[in-house]
């Protein structure tokens, strides 16, 4: 009987923590740089995206295919919105709550497209969708849109 | 085997001429004229503006939301500009078979309802738009006209503040044609923005 209330309690604990993990995290450059830098996998898939752009929802399905697929082999998929910062409550996370995206998600943190898009990749001309590979050394900007077969022979390249 | 080279080959060039496209203008470059049907159907080239000292050659669409956060921003590029002798010349670049809002006729209630002071041009088989090598919209080139014919001063965005929020925006476009009426190169030729793709008919 007595442990009716802590069971409640671990239940909830769960339910929030589940509900948390398809939250969208504001990260600026620098943290995204880290967030690599220091995660425990060892190839990030970045893609650049936005709830307004219509070709970056059509491949974001290939996204959640490629992370849920290739967990096993330490491959972390990175979605980040471009959307603007004011959009977060009203946008981004209805969006990735009705999509129900498995993928981390966050929205970038920046103001000055000038400044963070050459930080990103000097390559990149600012449209999207853009997706940065990274494994160890090696980085790859491809600025178009993918197919699930695209985006699969992209990585397995890497 | 050799079929399946072959193959592999056509395979590779389809996919790199989806991912590659035209290379993009860039300050000193010579800015290509065209001749191009207007929202009211008549033909608009740099010659139609025959008093221009320069033009602001915007690429914009009726669908994306960033062109559309920046229509207020061109219409008052025109109001102010096309006095000083740089007028706006709108062109869009997107497939009206790929983006079924950004059609001709989409095109003309748009300019109507906003009551466009600039033309709005539609570039069939997005030809301009590759040879300015148009990536984005918006996407603006301005052009001094100039001894030599007409150049490409600025490529990139119009300020660095997309959302329109920011009151200590760097007013790129403008900055750009201040230089240019008193005769100086512009500080800042080429800057970056994100914007939607320039959209295109799926390739087979």
């Amino acid at each position: 009987m007595k442990i009716k209330p802590f069971f409640y309690i671990f239940l909830f604990g769960i339910i929030s923590v589940s509900a948390y993990s398809q939250n969208v995290k504001l990260i600026n450059i620098n943290q995204l740089n880290e967030r690599i830098k220091n995660g425990k996998d060892s190839t990030y898939v970045v893609n650049f995206w936005a709830t307004w752009c219509a070709p970056c929802i059509k491949e974001l399905p290939h996204f959640e295919k490629l992370g849920a697929e290739h967990k096993s082999e330490k491959l972390a998929v990175l979605l980040v919105s471009l959307d603007f910062k004011s959009k977060l409550e009203s946008n981004v996370i209805p969006f990735v709550k009705r999509k129900n995206l498995k993928n981390e998600v966050f929205l970038l943190n920046e103001s000055s497209p000038q400044e963070f898009i050459d930080r990103i990749d000097p390559s990149w001309s600012g449209s999207i969708p853009a997706t940065l590979f990274i494994k160890g050394d090696k980085r790859k900007f491809v600025e178009s849109e993918f197919t699930y077969e695209q985006l699969l022979t992209e990585y397995k390249k890497l | 085997m050799k079929k399946i080279i072959l193959l592999l080959a056509l395979a590779f060039s389809a996919f790199l001429s989806h991912a590659q496209n035209a290379v993009t203008l860039k300050a000193g470059d010579a800015a290509p004229d065209f001749k191009l049907k207007n929202v009211d159907n008549k033909e608009v080239s740099f010659g139609t503006f025959k008093d221009a000292k320069g033009y602001i050659v915007v690429f914009t669409c009726n669908t994306c939301p960033y062109a559309i956060g920046y229509e207020q921003r061109i219409i008052d590029l025109d109001k102010k500009f096309k006095s000083q002798g740089y007028p706006v010349i709108a062109i869009n670049p997107n497939d009206p078979e790929a983006s079924t809002a950004d059609t001709f006729a989409k095109m003309q209630d748009l300019a109507k309802d906003k009551k466009y002071s600039f033309p709005y041009l539609f570039d069939p088989g997005q030809k301009i738009t590759d040879e300015y090598g148009a990536k984005r919209t918006p996407h603006i080139f301005i052009v001094s006209k100039t001894a030599k014919g007409n150049v490409v001063e600025y490529v990139g965005a119009i300020d660095n503040d997309p959302e329109g929020n920011n009151p200590q925006k760097i007013k790129y476009a403008e900055d750009v044609i201040a230089s240019l009426k008193i005769g100086q190169k512009p500080a800042i030729t080429q800057t970056k923005e994100i914007g939607c793709t320039v959209k295109r008919k799926a390739k087979a």
